[in-house]
């Protein structure tokens, strides 16, 4: 690797957490409903939402009530995504006059949008009518990561205060999260976005010569699908797309969209807690976990394919000016972005539950494509989606607490709270369900004849299989993009799984946040593990990595790692 | 089951709500702003030649003239550089089909410029993530140079000095990589064609008829 790419690595975790510092402590204040200057200008939209609703904002709704309010309004969203694609032929924005979209596909787009996953059987300028992009996709975009904000806001009053029943309301923080945490900075991206080259217009696609080339709106869908950790692109290859993605400074923008909001809520969260160390530990832990991985898969697609330099092909990395050449393994992968933004991109979106791609994966060095594979199979906690991220992260720290427990035999806690088995029962069914998810439909897939669908031959084809179940079931959306996914089997089953994936965590943690929420409080001792520490970093990391590695490292070995040594020996 | 339904009306009319706000206002908002302050980028970045649009300038297309300069290999369907429908080849590093294409898209390189011995860079023989990829890399394009002068019967000092004024370095001499548009030095190259006599159909017409 270059110093140019180390310098612009460091360039881009270094714009993440400034982000993050300066830009959680004003979510904390939203969600105490201190909304500022925006609040005077957006007041009135929310004010008007409660009233058309008939709700209150200051309501404090218990956990069972928060999650079932989740549920609803997130049924009702998958609900109306799915009308709007199947009757999309009879309604208006539809240049190019798209049908409806077939059933088994459209309950797989609702179901991967609904839950922040947008996973994508479809190709979007092929398939989907600008209103559907705006009204349905869009929409979604927004009110899902709002929702995981708002999850995760309840995790963390439930963590904070003592001896209450009520969390919240979920109809205030949704609301919140939307207008004030999540438009204006998509507004403002997409603006800038658009300086960049990206198109954004209702005309139809553009026609030179023979040619056409597709148009629409899409600033305003890449700015919200980067930001709120969704991940669905508007053109068929996603930030690949020159008019969606145009330039290195679009990319920068983009990838920092990624991993921004994801990175302040753990500055969020501190600030609500009361205790900013609590939260930089937590985004310690995932940074510790993030840029090792970041740099192997960078370091991977440097090091290029042995088997295309045989076939006489440069792949030296040239770094003078008139004969510049990224080098590295350039299959799927774009020139302006070349091998560094290409594999910093693909660990940041997969460390985030984004999912979108500047680059084909599918195409990836073997051990390229596992780095991808393995920040998905982590659970989605390093960074991860925005809301469900850092309370899947606080999961795997409640996990780690009870562990530092048992091993000194004293009753663990976090932030004053006696952890017991409620909240145990909880974390472990938060823990252990991706992983089901993951591992028997992959199993299911390969023993009913999924090698029709695979697209390359041989391990790469069973590591395609498994990242789309992986993908799938932890609400990423990236793919290994050969496997022909788009039939009956993988978008029934898999939207089966991103629905499972999605509310089987929230739910748990919504009650574990519920069961927190009425502990009294019990002031530290000197028995007690500080958990702002190096120390507790280590622990954090080891622990997601052990749960992580003894569940997934069967299946790798069985792709990218058989892939890896089979390319080696020149086969 | 009773507070599922006495939250019916919040969600449906939530939703509503954001719906109109997210989903109308702001995409209709982000039009407005972006057509009014960036045009030409919010409608495509559409390049014109004697009044008739010629194609993007963020959206390659497939030259195959040994007197042009090639882009990218495209793995669109049905053809290269179908910008209706952008697609990578989504070949695996070790599938046989991605190293019977490298080897095809070097032979022909070769074919091309019989005289050339280099090794062929990388991003002229593998197909781009988006089948569109405006740009080669420099080394790609100085690969070229020789084929490009010999066809059009103008010395390689002349297209090296028109390549070197289209080399696009880094941004800031840090972000992203350095870049050559292959559509906009093709329609530099139209000069030097037009001086050498009429070698090949001119650039309009080539892309015009595609």
């Amino acid at each position: 690797m270059t110093a140019n790419a180390y310098a612009q690595c460091a360039l881009f975790l270094g714009a993440v957490l400034g982000f993050a510092a300066a830009y959680g402590p004003y979510m904390a204040r939203v969600y105490e409903g201190k909304t500022g200057r925006l609040g005077r200008l957006l007041g009135p939209l929310e004010r008007l939402s409660y009233r058309l609703s008939g709700v209150d904002p200051l309501e404090q709704q218990g956990w069972k009530a928060y999650a079932a309010a989740v549920l609803l309004f997130n049924f009702l969203g998958l609900v109306a995504v799915y009308a709007l694609q199947r009757l999309q032929g009879l309604l208006p924005f539809n240049p190019a006059g798209f049908g409806a979209v077939p059933a088994h596909s459209a309950f797989n787009t609702a179901a991967s949008f609904a839950t922040n996953t947008n996973w994508q059987g479809y190709g979007g300028e092929t398939t989907m009518s600008y209103l559907t992009q705006m009204l349905a996709l869009t929409v979604q975009n927004f009110v899902s990561a709002a929702s995981g904000l708002a999850v995760l806001a309840a995790l963390v009053r439930g963590l904070r205060q003592k001896e209450q029943p009520g969390l919240g309301s979920f109809w205030a923080d949704l609301v919140r999260g939307t207008l004030y945490i999540l438009l204006p900075l998509s507004f403002v991206l997409a603006l800038a976005l658009v300086s960049q080259g990206v198109v954004q217009t209702f005309q139809p696609a553009a026609r030179v010569g023979a040619v056409e080339i597709a148009r629409g709106p899409v600033a305003s869908q890449v700015a919200i699908k980067q930001l709120g950790t969704n991940g669905g692109g508007y053109f068929n290859v996603n930030s690949a797309h020159p008019l969606e993605n145009p330039t290195p400074l679009s990319n920068f923008l983009e990838m920092w969209g990624i991993l921004a909001l994801a990175a302040a809520c753990c500055v969020m969260f501190g600030v609500m807690v009361g205790d900013p160390r609590q939260g930089w530990s937590v985004l310690g832990a995932m940074s510790v976990l993030f840029v090792p991985l970041a740099l192997l898969c960078v370091a991977a697609e440097q090091a290029g394919n042995p088997a295309v330099a045989r076939l006489g092909v440069d792949q030296a990395v040239v770094e003078a000016a008139a004969a510049a050449s990224s080098g590295g393994n350039m299959e799927g992968k774009e020139v302006r972005f070349g091998i560094v933004n290409s594999g910093l991109w693909a660990a940041a979106t997969t460390a985030a539950s984004n999912g979108s791609v500047n680059a084909m994966h599918d195409s990836f060095t073997p051990l390229g494509g596992l780095v991808p594979l393995f920040l998905m199979q982590l659970g989605e906690v390093v960074y991860g989606g925005v809301g469900s991220g850092l309370y899947g992260m606080l999961v795997f720290v409640i996990v780690a607490v009870f562990v530092a427990g048992l091993m000194v035999g004293r009753t663990p806690e976090y932030l004053g709270k006696k952890i017991e088995p409620s909240e145990m029962k909880m974390a472990s069914l938060a823990v252990l369900v991706p992983p089901f998810l993951v591992l028997l439909p992959t199993a299911l897939a390969v023993v009913t004849g999924a090698k029709a669908s695979m697209a390359n031959p041989g391990a790469h084809g069973f590591s395609e299989v498994l990242y789309a179940f992986s993908s799938m079931g932890n609400n990423n959306g990236s793919a290994f993009a050969g496997l022909s996914a788009n039939a009956p089997f993988y978008n029934v089953v898999g939207g089966v799984v991103m629905l499972l994936s999605r509310y089987w965590i929230m739910v748990p943690v919504l009650a574990m946040a519920g069961s927190l929420s009425a502990k009294k409080a019990v002031p530290a001792g000197e028995g007690t593990l500080p958990t702002h520490t190096p120390l507790f970093v280590c622990l954090v990391v080891g622990v997601v990595l052990i749960v992580g590695a003894l569940t997934f490292v069967p299946a790798l070995a069985l792709g990218p790692v058989v892939e890896h040594l089979a390319m080696l020996g020149g086969r | 089951m009773g507070t599922v339904l006495s939250q019916f009306r919040p969600a449906a009319m939530s939703l509503l709500v954001l719906s109109a706000l997210t989903g109308v206002v702001y995409p209709a908002a982000v039009t407005a702003a972006a057509q009014l302050l960036f045009p030409w980028r919010a409608n495509g970045s559409l390049v014109e030649r004697g009044g008739r649009a010629v194609g993007s300038e963020l959206i390659g297309q497939a030259f195959s003239d040994p007197g042009r300069f090639w882009g990218r290999p495209s793995a669109t369907g049905p053809s290269p550089y179908n910008a209706a429908a952008s697609s990578g080849s989504n070949l695996g590093p070790t599938n046989p089909a991605l190293l019977d294409a490298v080897r095809a898209r070097v032979e022909a390189l070769r074919g091309a410029d019989p005289g050339n011995a280099r090794p062929a860079p990388v991003d002229l023989v593998t197909a781009s993530a988006s089948g569109l990829d405006p740009h080669i890399s420099p080394a790609a394009a100085t690969y070229q140079v020789p084929r490009v002068a010999r066809a059009l019967g103008r010395s390689e000092a002349e297209v090296r000095t028109l390549l070197e004024r289209r080399v696009e370095g880094r941004l800031l001499g840090l972000l992203g990589e350095p870049r050559v548009n292959v559509l906009l030095l093709n329609l530099d190259l139209e000069g030097l064609r037009q001086k050498a006599g009429p070698h090949g159909r001119p650039m309009e017409e080539v892309l015009l008829s595609k």
